[in-house]
C-alpha cells in the first residue's frame, strides 16, 4: 500500500519538479530550433510513457497485494497483447527517431553560403583563424608551430597569408549568417559548446570536425570545452560575440593577418629600452622590481605575456578595479607606450634581459612539501619549474618576488584581477587561484614556487 | 534438437519439451568432460578470433592513411622475398602435422604407441619453439634494418600480430605440457586422447592465422587497398 | 544410471586451506569474488563521496584539487563498471547460482574457476596499486581517451594509466577463463529434463551476458594493448603529430578516434553484461514473490537474446560528437531506438507479472519493485541521448551522467540488493534482518532518486560533466549551486544508509533469523537442494531430474501455489487432478 502510494507521489512530484524547475535549456541564440522541437516530442513521448508505466505499476501493486484468499493468475503468455505493446512501442520509437533523423540530415548538410571559422584548441585555450579575403584557409601543420607562429600555418602557402588570426579566446560573428565552424586542436581531444547555439563537437587532433550554424541574436556566449582535456579542463573558457555587421566588420578589421603577424617579429630592442627608462624608478635598472614597493620582477618574463599585461592596463582591463591598489599605479605608465609596437619593443626588451635572483622572503611561512603537492596542478601551464610557457599563455613565476604573487592570487580570487570581460585568460586563472582554499595553501605553494631557480 | 526449434518451444507445456536435449547428466562422466572441454576451446577460438579480427580491421583501415607504408613490393623491403617467415611457416606446418600424428598414432603394443605419441609430442615442441625462436630473429633483423617498432605504423602492426600470435602459440604449449602432465600422472588414455585432439585443432587454428597473418603483413599496398574498399575504408 | 560430478571432485576438500582458501567449490569461489567486489566497490563509493563534496561545496575542501579530482571520477567509475558490478553479477551471482539452478555439483572446470577467482584479485591489487605510485593513479576519466590519457597535464599520464590498462589487461584474462566455465556449464552440465527454455531468467540473462563478454573483452584488450605500445614505444596507434604543453612530439599518423571505436565497441555491450544478468535476476525475484510466473517467458528470452545480438551495432551512440564520420550518426541512432523495442517489452512483462499476482511486499520485491520504476526512467532518458540530433546539446554534460548512473548505478544495484536479500538464506542458511532491510531499501530507493532525477536537469542547463569548478557563467543561474549542494547531501545520505546494509549483513550471519529450507517458496532448483545451505556437491547422493519449466507457481490444480521444477505431476497435481 504504501509502496504504492509512493509511487504515485514519486510520479506527481517528478513532474511538478519538472514544470517549476528553473532549470532548463538556455533561452536559443541560433537557427537549431529544430532541435529544442525534437527534445519537446522525445520528452512528450516518453515523459507519456513515464506516467503509464509508472501509474501501472501503482495501481499494480495497490490492487494485487497479498491476499491469503485469493490465488495469483496463471497466464504464460499472451500473443495478442504482447504483439499491441511491441506495434504501440515501435510507433512511439518511430515518432521519435523520425524528426531526429531529419533534423541530422539538416547538421550533416552544411548550407553553401555558410562562412568558415577555424575555432583551434589546444590545453586550455581558445584561438581562431579565418580565411580572410581569399575564402581559403592556408595549410597548416603540427611541426611548424612556434612563438611566432602559433597556428602552425605554412608560409609558403600562398592561401594562409591572409588568413585573419584571432589569438585570443574571444570570436566574433555576425547575426544571421551561417557559419561552418572548422575545427582543429594542437594536442589532444577538445570540445567546442555553446549551450546558446544548441551544436558542439570534438575537435579531434590529426584530423579536422565541424559543426555549423547560424546565429539568431545579439549577445555575448560563454565558449566550453566539453571533452576532458586534463587538469585545467574546466578553465578552458572563451567567448562568441555576435554583433552586427557593421560592428563585426570594425572588429575584423583590427585583427591582424598571418602576413602582418609575420611583419610584427622583428622588435626593436633598442627602442624597448628607451621605454623602459620611465619604468626603472620601480622596477629597477635590470628589471629586477623592487619588494619594498611592490613591483615584480620583469626581467626575463615572456615577452607574450608581458606584451598582453602592458596592453590590458593600457584599456584598463587590468587595473581598473578601485581594490587593485598597485595595479592602479600602472595605468599611467602603461599610457605612455604610444602604440603596440611600443608595446611589443618594450616587452621583448625585457623578455631579453638576464635572469636575476631574489632573496628569498621571511614573511611567508609555507610548507614546501605540500606546496609542491598543490603546485602539480599549476605545473601544467606554468611549467614544472616555473619556467612559464608561452604556448600556454603562462608566465615564468620562478624567481618572482612571493609578495607579488601572493597578491596576484588574492586579487584574482576576489576578482579583483581577471573578472575584465576582456581579460582572455583571467577567468582561468580565477578558477584556478579558488583551488587555494585559504591563506595557508598560498603560503604553501608560494613556498614551494620560491625554492625553484628561475631558467630561461 | 536444433536452437532454433528450443528457442520457440514453450516450456510451460511439459510435453512439448524436448528431454533429450539435455541428455547430458545420463551420459556417463568422462562423456560430459570431454565435450566441456571442446566447447569450451570453440568459444575460446571465438575470442581468439575476434582480437585478431579487430587487429586485422584497425590495420585495414590505417593502410589507407597516408604514412603508411608496407612491408612489401619494392625489392628493398623487408618482405618482398619473406625468407625467413617462409621457414618459420614451415617449422609451425611441421607443427601441426607432428600433434596430429601424435594425438592419432595407432600401434598394435601400447607401449610402442605411447613412445610414438611421446617422440611425436617432443618434436611438435621442437617445431613451435623453433617457430618462435624464427620469429624473434625475423624481429631482429627488421629492427637491425630500420624497421623498428615505433617507426611506420606498419611496422607497429607487424610486432603487434606477431607477438599476438606467439603469446598464443606459447600459452598452447604450457596447456600441452598440462596435458602430458596430467597423463603422466593419471595414465587416462582416453582423457589423454581428447585433450590431444583439442590441442591439434588449436594447432591447426594458429597455422591458419599464421598463414592469414603471413599473407596480410607480406600483402602489396595495391593488395591493401583492395581490401580496403572491399570493407568500405 | 551413474552419478555425475566434476572429475576435480573426487574427495571433499579438508583443511581450512583447500575449504576456504584455494577452494574448487563453485559457492566459495563465488563468495569470495562477491567479498572483493564489494569491498573495492565500497571504495568507489567513499571516492563519489569526495567527488559530491567538491560539486556541492566547492571551495571548502583543500584536499580536492583538480588533479585528484579527476582521478577520483576515474577510479570511481572503472571500478564500479568493471572491478564492481561485472564481477559481483557474474563472478558472485553466475558462480553461485549457474550450477545449482542447472541441477550440476559444479562448474565443469572448478580449477580453472578458482585461478579466474584469483587472477581477478590479482587485477585488483594493481589496479589499488596506482593510488601508490608517484603520480598517482590515472585521472583520464573512466574512458581513458587518448591522446590525453598518456600525456602531461593529465593526472597519472606517466605510472597510474600503466597500471590501470596492465589491470584491465589481467581482469579480461580472469574474465575468459570465468566466462568459459559459466557457458560449457550452462551448455554441458545441465541436468536431465534441463532444456534451455527451462531454464530460469537468471540464467537466461548471465548466459547472455556471458557471450557478450566473451566477444567484447578482446575489442578493450587490443585498445589497451595499443596504447600501452603508444606509450611504452612509441608507436602511433591513437596518437596523431601532436604537441604537448607547448612541446613537438615524436608521433603521427595515428587516430585518437580509432581508440573511441575499439573502447565503445567494448564498451556498450559492458552495459547489457551488467543489464542482462540484473534482467534475469529481477525476473525471478518478482514471480517468485508475486506468486506468479514471469509473463511472456518466451518473449523475455528472445528479448534478451535480441539486445545481446543489438549491442555489438549500437556502440558509436557513444561517438556522436566524437568527429567521427556524421553519416554514421544515422545508422547508430537507428539502431539504438530499435534496441529499446525489446528493452522496453522486457519492462512490460515485469509490470504484466505483477498484475494479477499475489504479491508479497518482502524486501526483495521492494527492491525489485524499486528497479522497474528507476530503469523505466533511466531507460527512457536513453532514448533521449540514442536519437543522434537530441544528444548534440546534452552530450558531456550532468544529462549523461544522471542516465548512466540511473541505468548502470541505481537500478542494477536495486537487483543487487534484491538478489542479495533473496539468495542470502540459501548461502548463509539465515534471513537478512527484514525492518533494516526496509530501511535500507526506502533509504535507498528515494535517496538515490533524489539525487539523479535534479541531475538531468543541470545537463539540460548545460552543465558540463567532469569539471572540477563551474565558477562564474553567464548562462547557468546561482541556483544550480543549491541544486548541486542537494544533491551532494543526499548522495551522502544514501552512502552513509548502505552501513544499513552492511551491518544487517554482518548481523545477519550471526543473529539472523534461521531460515527453513526455501524460505520464500521458490520453484527454482538452486532451493530444492536436501540441505540449505547447499553443502559441497549440491545435491548429496542423486542429482535431481527436471519435470517443469522454472515458473510453475499457482498453477490451477496443483497442491501448493509453487512447484519445483524437480516435482513429477504426481507429487504436485491436487488428487482430483491426478496427483497422489
Amino acid at each position: 500500500m504504501v509502496i504504492a502510494v509512493v509511487i504515485l507521489l514519486l510520479v506527481i512530484s517528478s513532474l511538478l519538479f519538472h514544470f517549476l524547475s528553473p532549470w532548463w535549456f538556455t533561452p536559443i541564440a541560433s537557427n537549431w530550433t529544430a532541435i529544442d522541437q525534437t527534445i519537446n516530442i522525445t520528452f512528450w513521448v516518453t515523459g507519456t510513457v513515464f506516467v503509464a508505466v509508472n501509474l501501472f505499476l501503482a495501481y499494480v501493486v495497490y490492487r494485487y497485494r497479498h491476499n491469503k484468499n485469493r490465488k495469483a493468475d496463471y497466464e504464460p503468455e499472451n500473443h495478442k497483447l504482447e504483439g499491441w505493446l511491441t506495434v504501440l512501442t515501435s510507433i512511439g520509437i518511430i515518432a521519435m527517431l523520425t524528426p531526429g533523423l531529419f533534423v541530422w540530415a539538416d547538421f550533416v548538410d552544411v548550407p553553401a553560403d555558410a562562412n568558415e571559422v577555424e575555432v583551434v584548441g589546444q590545453q586550455w585555450h581558445w584561438s581562431f583563424r579565418l580565411p580572410g579575403d581569399d575564402g581559403q584557409l592556408g595549410r597548416t601543420a603540427i611541426a611548424l608551430i612556434n612563438l611566432n607562429n602559433p597556428f602552425g600555418i605554412d608560409p609558403d602557402d600562398p592561401h594562409g597569408q591572409d588568413d585573419v588570426l584571432i589569438n585570443s579566446n574571444e570570436l566574433h560573428l555576425p547575426i544571421e549568417r551561417p557559419v561552418k565552424v572548422l575545427l582543429r586542436s594542437k594536442d589532444v581531444l577538445h570540445n567546442f559548446t555553446v549551450p546558446q547555439f544548441r551544436v558542439k563537437m570534438d575537435l579531434v587532433p590529426g584530423t579536422q570536425s565541424y559543426l555549423w550554424f547560424t546565429p539568431t541574436l545579439l549577445g555575448r556566449y560563454e565558449i566550453l570545452c566539453l571533452e576532458l582535456c586534463g587538469i585545467a579542463h574546466y578553465t578552458m573558457r572563451g567567448h562568441v560575440v555576435v554583433e552586427s555587421e557593421s560592428d563585426y566588420q570594425t572588429w575584423l578589421n583590427q585583427q591582424p593577418t598571418f602576413k602582418q603577424s609575420l611583419a610584427r617579429i622583428s622588435r626593436d630592442i633598442a627602442a624597448g629600452q628607451q621605454s623602459y627608462t620611465a619604468c626603472i624608478a620601480c622596477h629597477g635598472v635590470n628589471g629586477e622590481g623592487n619588494r619594498a614597493i611592490g613591483a615584480p620582477v620583469l626581467a626575463g618574463q615572456e615577452s607574450d605575456y608581458l606584451n598582453r599585461q602592458l596592453n590590458y592596463f593600457r584599456s584598463n582591463i587590468r587595473g581598473g578595479s578601485d581594490d587593485d591598489i598597485y595595479g592602479r599605479q600602472m595605468l599611467p605608465f602603461a599610457a605612455m607606450l604610444a602604440d603596440d609596437a611600443a608595446v611589443a619593443n618594450i616587452s621583448r626588451y625585457l623578455h631579453s634581459l638576464p635572469l636575476v635572483t631574489v632573496t628569498k622572503s621571511t614573511e611567508h611561512r609555507g610548507n614546501v612539501s605540500v606546496g609542491r603537492e598543490i603546485y602539480k596542478n599549476c605545473a601544467v601551464c606554468h611549467g614544472e619549474f616555473a619556467q612559464g610557457h608561452y604556448a600556454q599563455k603562462a608566465p615564468k613565476l620562478a624567481g618572482q618576488y612571493t609578495g607579488y604573487l601572493k597578491r596576484q592570487l588574492e586579487n584574482y580570487q576576489q576578482g579583483i584581477r581577471g573578472k575584465h570581460p576582456q581579460d582572455m585568460y583571467g577567468s582561468q586563472m580565477i578558477l584556478m587561484s579558488k583551488l587555494l582554499q585559504d591563506e595557508q595553501a598560498i603560503d604553501d605553494v608560494l613556498a614551494y614556487i620560491a625554492t625553484l631557480q628561475p631558467v630561461q | 534438437m536444433n536452437i532454433n526449434r528450443q528457442l520457440l518451444s514453450k516450456p510451460w507445456l511439459s510435453d512439448d519439451a524436448d528431454i533429450t536435449d539435455s541428455y547430458n547428466q545420463t551420459q556417463c562422466l568422462r562423456v560430459v568432460q570431454t565435450q566441456s572441454t571442446k566447447t569450451a576451446l570453440v568459444f575460446f577460438l571465438m575470442v581468439v578470433t575476434v582480437v585478431f579480427f579487430l587487429i586485422s580491421i584497425t590495420f585495414l583501415s590505417r593502410s589507407q592513411y597516408p604514412d603508411f607504408t608496407a612491408l612489401a613490393g619494392p625489392p628493398w623491403l623487408p618482405f618482398s622475398n619473406p625468407i625467413t617467415l617462409w621457414v618459420n611457416s614451415a617449422f609451425l606446418l611441421l607443427a601441426s602435422i607432428v600433434i596430429r600424428f601424435a594425438a592419432t598414432s595407432k600401434a598394435s603394443n601400447e607401449s610402442v604407441a605411447n613412445t610414438r605419441m611421446v617422440l611425436a609430442l617432443c618434436l611438435t615442441g621442437l617445431f613451435s619453439c623453433l617457430f618462435l625462436i624464427g620469429q624473434l630473429l625475423v624481429w631482429q633483423q627488421l629492427t637491425a634494418s630500420g624497421f623498428a617498432v615505433n617507426g611506420n605504423p606498419a611496422n607497429s602492426y607487424f610486432y603487434l600480430f606477431t607477438g599476438i600470435h606467439g603469446l598464443h602459440l606459447a600459452g598452447g604449449f604450457i596447456a600441452l605440457i598440462r596435458v602430458v602432465i596430467s597423463f603422466v600422472k593419471h595414465a587416462d588414455n582416453e582423457r589423454l586422447s581428447a585433450n590431444l585432439g583439442l590441442c591439434v585443432w588449436y594447432w591447426h587454428y594458429l597455422f591458419i592465422v599464421w598463414m592469414l597473418l603471413f599473407a596480410l603483413l607480406t600483402a602489396t599496398p595495391a593488395t591493401y587497398k583492395t581490401i580496403a574498399l572491399l570493407c568500405g575504408f | 544410471m551413474k552419478e555425475i560430478q566434476p572429475i576435480a571432485d573426487d574427495h571433499q576438500p579438508s583443511g581450512f586451506f583447500a575449504k576456504y582458501v584455494w577452494s574448487l567449490d563453485h559457492k566459495v569461489i563465488a563468495i569470495q569474488y562477491s567479498v572483493t567486489a564489494i569491498f573495492v566497490g565500497l571504495i568507489a563509493l567513499v571516492l563519489s563521496a569526495l567527488m559530491r563534496l567538491q560539486l556541492g561545496f566547492p571551495d571548502h575542501f583543500s584536499f580536492i584539487d583538480p588533479s585528484s579530482y579527476l582521478q577520483y571520477v576515474t577510479m570511481h567509475g572503472i571500478i564500479m563498471v568493471i572491478y564492481l558490478l561485472t564481477a559481483l553479477l557474474l563472478g558472485g551471482f553466475g558462480n553461485y547460482l549457474i550450477p545449482l539452478m542447472i541441477g550440476a555439483r559444479d562448474m565443469v572446470f572448478p580449477y580453472l574457476n578458482m585461478l579466474s577467482f584469483w587472477t581477478y584479485l590479482v587485477s585488483v591489487i594493481v589496479l589499488i596499486a596506482s593510488f601508490f605510485v608517484t603520480g598517482g593513479p590515472t585521472g583520464a576519466g573512466w574512458t581513458l581517451y587518448p591522446p590525453q590519457a598518456i600525456l602531461q597535464g593529465t593526472p597519472g599520464a606517466d605510472n597510474g594509466i600503466l597500471l590501470m590498462l596492465l589491470s584491465l589487461a589481467i581482469f579480461i584474462i580472469a574474465f575468459t577463463m570465468g566466462g568459459l566455465n559459466y557457458v560449457t556449464t550452462i551448455l554441458q552440465a545441465r541436468t536431465r529434463g534441463m532444456t534451455l527454455m527451462r531454464m530460469p531468467l537468471t540464467l537466461w540473462g548471465i548466459f547472455i551476458a556471458t557471450i557478450l563478454g566473451l566477444l567484447a573483452f578482446p575489442a578493450l584488450l587490443v585498445s589497451a594493448i595499443m596504447m600501452l605500445f603508444d606509450k611504452l614505444l612509441g608507436t602511433s596507434f591513437f596518437m596523431p603529430a601532436i604537441l604537448s604543453l607547448g612541446e613537438n612530439l615524436d608521433y603521427t599518423g595515428g587516430s585518437p578516434i580509432l581508440f573511441q571505436h575499439l573502447f565503445w565497441f567494448f564498451g556498450h555491450p559492458e552495459v547489457y553484461i551488467v543489464a542482462l544478468p540484473a534482467f534475469g535476476m529481477v525476473s525471478d525475484v518478482i514471480a517468485t514473490h508475486a506468486r506468479k510466473n514471469i509473463f511472456g517467458y518466451r518473449m523475455m528470452v528472445w528479448a534478451i537474446v535480441a539486445i545481446g545480438g543489438l549491442s555489438f551495432v549500437v556502440w558509436a551512440h557513444h561517438m556522436y560528437v566524437s568527429g567521427m564520420n556524421p553519416y554514421f550518426g544515422f545508422f547508430f541512432a537507428t539502431t539504438t531506438l530499435i534496441i529499446a523495442v525489446p528493452t522496453a517489452l522486457k519492462v512490460y512483462n515485469w509490470l504484466l507479472t505483477l498484475w494479477r499476482g499475489n504479491i508479497h511486499f518482502t524486501v526483495p520485491m521492494f527492491f525489485a519493485i524499486g528497479f522497474i520504476f528507476t530503469f523505466t526512467h533511466g531507460g527512457l532518458t536513453g532514448l533521449f541521448l540514442g536519437n543522434v540530433v537530441v544528444d548534440l546539446p546534452l552530450s558531456d554534460t550532468f544529462f549523461v551522467v544522471a542516465h548512466f548512473h540511473m541505468v548502470m548505478g541505481v537500478s542494477p544495484i536495486m537487483v543487487l540488493f534484491a538478489a542479495i536479500y533473496h539468495w542470502f538464506p540459501l548461502v548463509t542458511g539465515r534471513m537478512l534482518h527484514t525492518g533494516l532491510g526496509k530501511l535500507h531499501f526506502w533509504v535507498t530507493f528515494l535517496g538515490t532518486y533524489a539525487i539523479y532525477l535534479p541531475m538531468h536537469y543541470l545537463g539540460f542547463l548545460g552543465v558540463p560533466r567532469r569539471y572540477f569548478a563551474l565558477g562564474d557563467t553567464a548562462f547557468i543561474p546561482d541556483s544550480t549551486q543549491t541544486l548541486n549542494a542537494g544533491i551532494t547531501v543526499a548522495a551522502l545520505i544514501v552512502g552513509v544508509g548502505q552501513l544499513i546494509f552492511i551491518f544487517n549483513l554482518i548481523w545477519s550471519l550471526r543473529r539472523g533469523k534461521v531460515a527453513v529450507a526455501n524460505p520464500w517458496q521458490a520453484t527454482s532448483l538452486e532451493w530444492q537442494t536436501p540441505q540449505c545451505p547447499p553443502v559441497h556437491g549440491n545435491w548429496g547422493d542423486n542429482v535431481p531430474v527436471v519435470y517443469r519449466w522454472a515458473y510453475d507457481y499457482s498453477v490451477p490444480g496443483h497442491k501448493t501455489d509453487f512447484t519445483p521444477q524437480n516435482k513429477t505431476d504426481a507429487e504436485s497435481l491436487l488428487p482430483d487432478k491426478g496427483g497422489l
